[in-house]
């Protein structure tokens, strides 16, 4: 087993608790909201292992900073009022779930994984993931589609200011 | 520069993210924790984009084509990021709503559209 490969257990092994952490101890959405955020530094430095840089970058900018942010700060404002964010009778649909959970993961992993078995690194050009490569692609060939998430963007800046102002 | 690192290692840990995920918006009934679930689901599919991007399993043909591959699978992760940006500003605006709408609220509560 080599040095990469054993950093890659690690950070998967930290991240699959994140994951978990999210869904077990959601009773308490703070302690929730506390495991993605684990989950999504980690991921980011997944993002490393797979070379790209910038993507793993903005992951812990975007993700782990700015969204976790709003969740929390959303989390902040229902507690202090009433049980809405307490709301956790699962009236029997738990175990349902899990089941149904475990055999998604079988059924995917058996299927699509299992001819995937034998496939390891490619030779992979240098330029995988830098800035530079990135920016050269989304401003030429992904031009329209950035110009159109920067709409969305826009319109999810109103939406939200709209949804807050609004008197019911 | 390859790895020795198996491309189902890391198709294993996004499946687990996104299962775990799935059971998540099934199981927990509090409006704030499915929404990060649906985060973690997005995520996973994330992992799997760049993944797939970093280990080109159809070999191409030249390097501009190789490039182009390589190049789509991350230009599909910022879009998802964009989106799942726009998507949280307005889901937990939409939330707070509700919360001020009806004072107290779980997600069976909200049924209103039901047939």
């Amino acid at each position: 087993m080599s040095g990469n490969q054993i950093v890659f257990i690690v950070l998967a092994a930290i991240a699959c608790i994140g994951a978990a952490g999210v869904v077990v101890f959601g009773d308490n959405p703070v302690r929730s909201a506390l495991f993605l955020v684990l989950n999504f530094f980690v991921l980011g430095f997944l993002y490393f292992t797979l070379g790209a840089q910038l993507l793993g970058i903005s992951q812990i900018l975007v993700y782990a900073g700015a969204i976790m942010v709003l969740f929390l700060f959303v989390i902040m404002m229902l507690q202090q009022q009433s049980a809405f964010l307490r709301s956790t009778e699962s009236d029997g649909r738990g175990p349902i779930a899990w089941l149904l959970g475990a055999t998604m993961f079988m059924t995917v992993g058996a299927a699509v994984l299992a001819p995937l078995g034998g496939v390891t690194g490619s030779p992979i050009l240098d330029t995988f993931g830098t800035p530079q490569s990135i920016g050269k692609v989304l401003f030429t060939g992904y031009a329209w589609p950035f110009l159109i998430s920067s709409v969305l963007l826009l319109v999810g800046i109103v939406g939200s200011i709209l949804l807050a102002k609004r008197k019911f | 520069m390859g790895t020795d690192i198996p491309l189902v290692w890391y198709l294993v840990t996004a499946l687990f993210m996104f299962v775990m995920g799935g059971i998540g918006v099934v199981v927990r009934r509090n409006p704030v924790v499915v929404f990060m679930c649906i985060e973690l689901m997005l995520n996973a599919t994330n992992l799997t984009f760049l993944a797939f991007a970093r280990y080109q399993i159809a070999s191409a043909q030249t390097p501009e084509a190789a490039l182009q591959a390589a190049m789509s699978g991350q230009m599909m992760v910022i879009f998802v990021m964009a989106v799942a940006a726009a998507e949280v500003a307005v889901g937990l605006g939409i939330i707070m709503a509700i919360f001020r709408l009806k004072n107290e609220a779980g997600l069976d509560d909200m049924s209103t559209m039901r047939g």
